[in-house]
């Protein structure tokens, strides 16, 4: 079904590894995903279904809907977090990156992790690792890098998330004594420093005051020119503040999620094709 | 005067705030419950300084330089000291701690992070009964075991081996408990790095708790230094300095029993300064834990 199944099983995590090596964030025209017929459970019960999209690479790529209609399920799913946790939780369907399924049967997870990578709704920093710490903990924690490595992550992530300036001289104060936007940029800069193919964002916003909010919005414009994003939010405002493409999630009477609508933001928001679409985003329901 | 207005408000006669038989009542009730919460918590409190002034007073005239460095001497002569009892709780505290932390912290941490469904309650179930064995089954089970069987003869190493039965499962329910404690989202965060799971254990979680857990481990220490029963059976204690573990080892808690049950005054008061001694043993690591931990706990 995919050109990746073709590829003895063992090479897929390689090809995977060597992209990053070839392909500099730079030259390269970005990653994309495709998503075909996806459906999540938790334990017995399906939360999402038969959800398909592709997502273009070097841009923000936006999942809105009401609450419990499976976004965070499905974000979860782009890179395997969905299996993390209680209970025994399943995906089904294809999940590509770059053409390459991580759902393959020899894929490690974790491998597929440091490719896409996630910001989570409340800023986690480890409050036992100081600000520097924090930004090269992922390198830091899956192999061993050299001390000039480690600076230079430091500032071009720190940099990159818009933080630099402001925390540059308490590089050794602990991560959980900045302020919840500023945690929430060095949560970013900690995925950064993965030099990640695809970054996540479940909600990075809803416990930020709308000041951090806007820094973070701006962040995204920055960063959606090198890398791609995928971004879950509840607030449609920002949805067309930072996505060029955006997904309507409904969960119908059975609680399924799924997805409505698809497509770019300006027609999403602007010409709807689906009458529910157009219902949630004129505030009629949900 | 300024103009307050054409509208006027009338005061009406009767308060609804005006405290009623009920509101008196209840307030009496309050505070007669609140002193005797009071008074409890002072019973509770004033044991300790009792035990401890009583301790101090009556073990005072023991404590001098020779107690902490000389080894006793017979009834009769005057002097001596503790020493060989010191060194060897502290060897034996050294010995089961190595066996016994490793143990513990990996089945707190096993329980926490990798434990699922029923043999999860089947370990905690067994580490309760292991904690609630009195100490001397434990002691005469390491006796069968290593005294008559494998080591032949009274040694440091069984009093170690049955005090660090003592300290795990104190250690298994901290451990797991303080891991508990830490956030889902740190896991989350780590994973969502490409962390392996093993990593995001040693390098996030673990000093995340790493106060908790270190209290932990000082807690089970302190519980087991001062255990009797088990190294009567087990270590048989030693009146000169030995550090052979295959050897019978002296003990603070040994040695306070034999001079406490010996006939003679001047073994009694020895007996209450060996008491002094192990209080302040016990004190000094768990305050060693405290510093240690303190500041890095957030």
């Amino acid at each position: 079904m995919t050109m990746s199944e073709q590829v003895p099983g063992t090479n897929r995590a390689t090809q995977v590894v060597d992209d990053r090596n070839t392909t500099s964030t730079e030259t390269a025209s970005g990653h994309w995903m495709q998503v075909t017929d996806v459906a999540a459970y938790y334990g017995d019960r399906m939360a999402i279904s038969g959800v398909s999209m592709t997502i273009k690479p070097r841009a923000a790529t936006a999942i809105i809907g009401p609450s419990g209609c499976g976004k965070s399920t499905f974000i979860r799913c782009l890179n395997r977090m969905h299996e993390v946790g209680l209970g025994v939780n399943r995906v089904t369907g294809s999940v590509l990156l770059d053409g390459h399924d991580i759902y393959g049967r020899s894929v490690d997870p974790v491998q597929v992790r440091r490719y896409i990578g996630m910001v989570f709704q409340r800023p986690n920093p480890f409050p036992s690792m100081s600000i520097y710490d924090n930004v090269v903990a992922g390198i830091k924690l899956t192999r061993s890098p050299s001390r000039t490595e480690l600076d230079e992550t430091v500032e071009r992530c720190l940099n990159q998330a818009a933080l630099w300036d402001e925390v540059k001289d308490k590089l050794k104060a602990s991560g959980s004594s900045l302020s919840g936007g500023q945690q929430q940029r060095l949560c970013i800069a900690r995925s950064l420093a993965m030099q990640p193919h695809v970054l996540l964002m479940d909600e990075p916003c809803s416990a930020l005051d709308p000041i951090a909010t806007f820094k973070i919005e701006t962040l995204i414009n920055e960063l959606k020119r090198q890398y791609t994003i995928v971004i879950v939010t509840h607030n449609m405002q920002q949805a067309s503040r930072v996505a060029d493409e955006t997904a309507f999630f409904l969960a119908g009477e059975e609680r399924i999620g799924k997805l409505v609508e698809f497509g770019p933001t300006n027609q999403l928001f602007t010409n709807p094709t689906d009458s529910r679409t157009e219902a949630y985003i004129t505030g009629r329901f949900g | 005067m300024a103009d307050t207005g054409t509208l006027s408000f009338k005061v009406s006669p009767v308060s609804p705030l005006a405290p009623d038989g009920r509101y008196l009542a209840r307030k009496f009730y309050g505070r007669f419950m609140a002193g005797m919460i009071t008074v409890a918590a002072l019973v509770g409190v004033s044991v300790l300084w009792l035990i401890l002034g009583y301790v101090i007073v009556r073990g005072a005239p023991a404590i001098n330089l020779d107690f902490f460095t000389q080894r006793p001497l017979p009834y009769g002569e005057v002097g001596g000291g503790i020493a060989p009892s010191i060194t060897g709780t502290l060897l034996i505290l050294v010995v089961a701690a190595v066996i016994g932390v490793p143990v513990g912290l990996g089945c707190g941490i096993y329980l926490a992070e990798y434990g699922r469904g029923t043999i999860v309650e089947v370990i905690r179930f067994c580490s309760d009964l292991v904690a609630g064995l009195p100490s001397i089954v434990v002691g005469v089970f390491v006796w069968a075991l290593l005294v008559r069987q494998v080591v032949g003869n009274f040694s440091g190493l069984a009093g170690a081996v049955s005090l660090s039965i003592i300290m795990i499962p104190i250690i298994v329910r901290t451990v797991e408990a303080v891991l508990l404690l830490v956030p889902y989202t740190l896991r989350e965060a780590a994973l969502a790095l490409g962390v392996p799971k093993w990593r995001m254990v040693i390098s996030v979680v673990l000093p995340s708790a790493r106060a908790g857990i270190i209290t932990g481990l000082v807690l089970s220490v302190a519980r087991a230094g001062g255990e009797t029963a088990p190294l009567l059976l087990t270590t048989l204690g030693n009146q000169f300095f030995s550090w052979n573990l295959l050897e019978p080892v002296g003990a603070i808690p040994i040695q306070l029993y034999n001079y406490a049950v010996a006939p003679y005054p001047d073994w009694h008061t020895k007996a209450w300064g060996a008491a002094f001694v192990l209080i302040s043993v016990i004190g000094i690591l768990s305050t060693l834990a405290r510093v240690a931990t303190r500041g890095n706990n957030r």
